[in-house]
């Protein structure tokens, strides 16, 4: 006989055998898919934060298919569009997600502060701070090795001159930097704020001067002009509680240092809602 | 007996150092470079790799003993046994979902990735190519297997050591991946001998 035709029907068998044998397996160990599972799982943004509380987007889908408790508002990356579809497939009442964003308590860039030391050790935050405390002067400001500008997913983070800087358009309010920050430096506000204290320093007036131009010196001018009395000077730094504020403006206009920032913090969302 | 043990020590330390697979004879770069980058995942896929040549050899052996020498086509070795390996990963994976749900969890999109992998294929070829017999083959294999993953590791290793280095610019990302791969590789080429040194 031919030995291409044998050869020919030898792998033609084989791959028959193969073929059988799949089909049969795919029959018998067939898993049921929930398809409510993968329909949540394509709404989800795939970021893996774990805003909402569970071990990424697998483990948010999963608990909302078999825990009908589990309320469906909760991706902070996915914003109401997320939100929107996941209750259209759940046959829930839609709930409107709380936005956030994040914002960095510290402005003392190469401008405002400078270094006591030359660091040229591992290029992270965390490393440094071991060493005492950075190299920058204030050892409660940025310092600048982008330690959450590496965890953070969407890239919204640059460092400019010496500090970091949230793109607020891109953030998508995860809270990853803020865990990361060794200054713990990063908040995650509601995304309608417009007022930011930019700095951290909690040492006396006198010190602050010294070693930032930005810096909070704590003189309580914000507090006594707040109409309502949201923003409190406590450690001799600034602290605005954020469910009295109204973004009027009043601390920024009398701040005599100009470390308190208003401006629109708000991001991404604002947008997409639009 | 003791000779038998004697000579299989001798072929699973040959493939696991002297001619490792990634490293000596640079079979399955794409994954050695794709998922070393973090520890726990280079060291998922290698497990991963262990158990797929173990069963790839166990299936293509007496296949190429029991049908293609039958036939005298052992010239179809390479596209058979491609197919043979495709066909069997499906059909782990298929049963892996069904009884272990975690372990398909954890090897997930490596068993798929490895399917079509050389590292794989090299190894039921060369089994064939040096006349081993089952039990061999299968020791062969493993060592194989268990090489890519002392690579995999190695180097992942090497990888977070380089996430802290400050190479120049344009060696950044991978140029400097590749030449610290190449580093390592060289550092292999210091087993070459060592087998024979102690078992000759």
């Amino acid at each position: 006989m031919n030995p291409i035709l044998i050869a020919a029907i030898v792998v033609a068998g084989i791959g028959a055998v193969c073929a059988v044998m799949l089909v049969v397996a795919s029959k018998f160990f067939a898993v049921p898919e929930d398809e409510t599972y993968s329909k949540i799982r394509e709404c989800l943004p795939g970021a893996n934060c774990g805003a909402c509380g569970y071990a990424g987007c697998d483990g948010y889908a999963k608990a909302l298919c078999e825990d009908k408790s589990v309320k469906a508002n909760l991706c902070v990356p996915g914003g109401d569009t997320a939100s929107k579809k996941i209750s259209e497939i759940l046959g829930v009442e839609f709930e409107d997600v709380v936005e956030k964003v994040a914002v960095i308590h510290c402005y003392g860039d190469c401008e405002h502060t400078s270094n006591k030391m030359d660091y040229v050790g591992i290029e992270s935050c965390e490393a440094a701070k071991l060493m005492y405390g950075g190299q920058g002067k204030c050892v409660f400001g940025c310092m600048g090795f982008g330690d959450c500008a590496k965890v953070c997913p969407q890239g919204a983070i640059c460092i400019k001159n010496g500090i970091a800087h949230i793109d607020t358009r891109k953030c998508i309010g995860c809270g990853l930097c803020a865990k990361a920050c060794p200054r713990k430096l990063i908040e995650i506000v509601d995304d309608v704020e417009k007022v930011l204290v930019t700095c951290n320093n909690t040492e006396k007036g006198v010190l602050v001067r010294g070693k930032c131009s930005n810096g909070c010196i704590g003189c309580k001018k914000c507090e006594k002009n707040c109409p309502e009395g949201a923003i409190t000077v406590t450690d001799n730094l600034a602290k605005i509680d954020y469910s009295k504020c109204t973004h009027c403006g009043e601390c920024a206009k009398n701040c005599p240092v100009g470390c308190i920032l208003v401006s629109d913090l708000s991001g991404l969302h604002r947008y997409v809602a639009e | 007996m003791m000779e038998m043990l004697k000579s299989l020590t001798v072929i699973l330390l040959t493939s696991v150092l002297v001619n490792n697979y990634v490293l000596s004879r640079f079979l399955g770069i794409c994954p050695f470079l794709g998922v070393s980058k973090k520890l726990n995942q280079a060291a998922g896929m290698g497990a991963a790799v262990i158990f797929v040549m173990a069963l790839a050899t166990a299936a293509t052996w007496p296949i190429q003993y029991f049908l293609l020498d039958k036939f005298n086509m052992g010239y179809m070795r390479t596209i058979v046994f491609i197919l043979v390996i495709a066909a069997l990963v499906q059909l782990v994976e298929i049963i892996l979902k069904k009884y272990m749900p975690a372990l398909h969890a954890s090897l997930g999109i490596y068993l798929p990735l490895i399917t079509t992998n050389c590292a794989v294929l090299g190894v039921t070829i060369n089994n064939i190519n040096d006349g081993y017999g089952f039990l061999e083959s299968m020791v062969s294999s493993i060592g194989a297997g268990l090489g890519f993953l002392l690579a995999m590791v190695l180097f992942a290793g090497v990888r977070s050591r380089l996430e802290e280095a400050n190479p120049p610019k344009s060696f950044e990302g991978l140029p400097i991946t590749l030449v610290s791969a190449a580093i390592v590789a060289l550092s292999f080429f210091g087993f070459a001998g060592i087998v024979d040194g102690i078992f000759g």
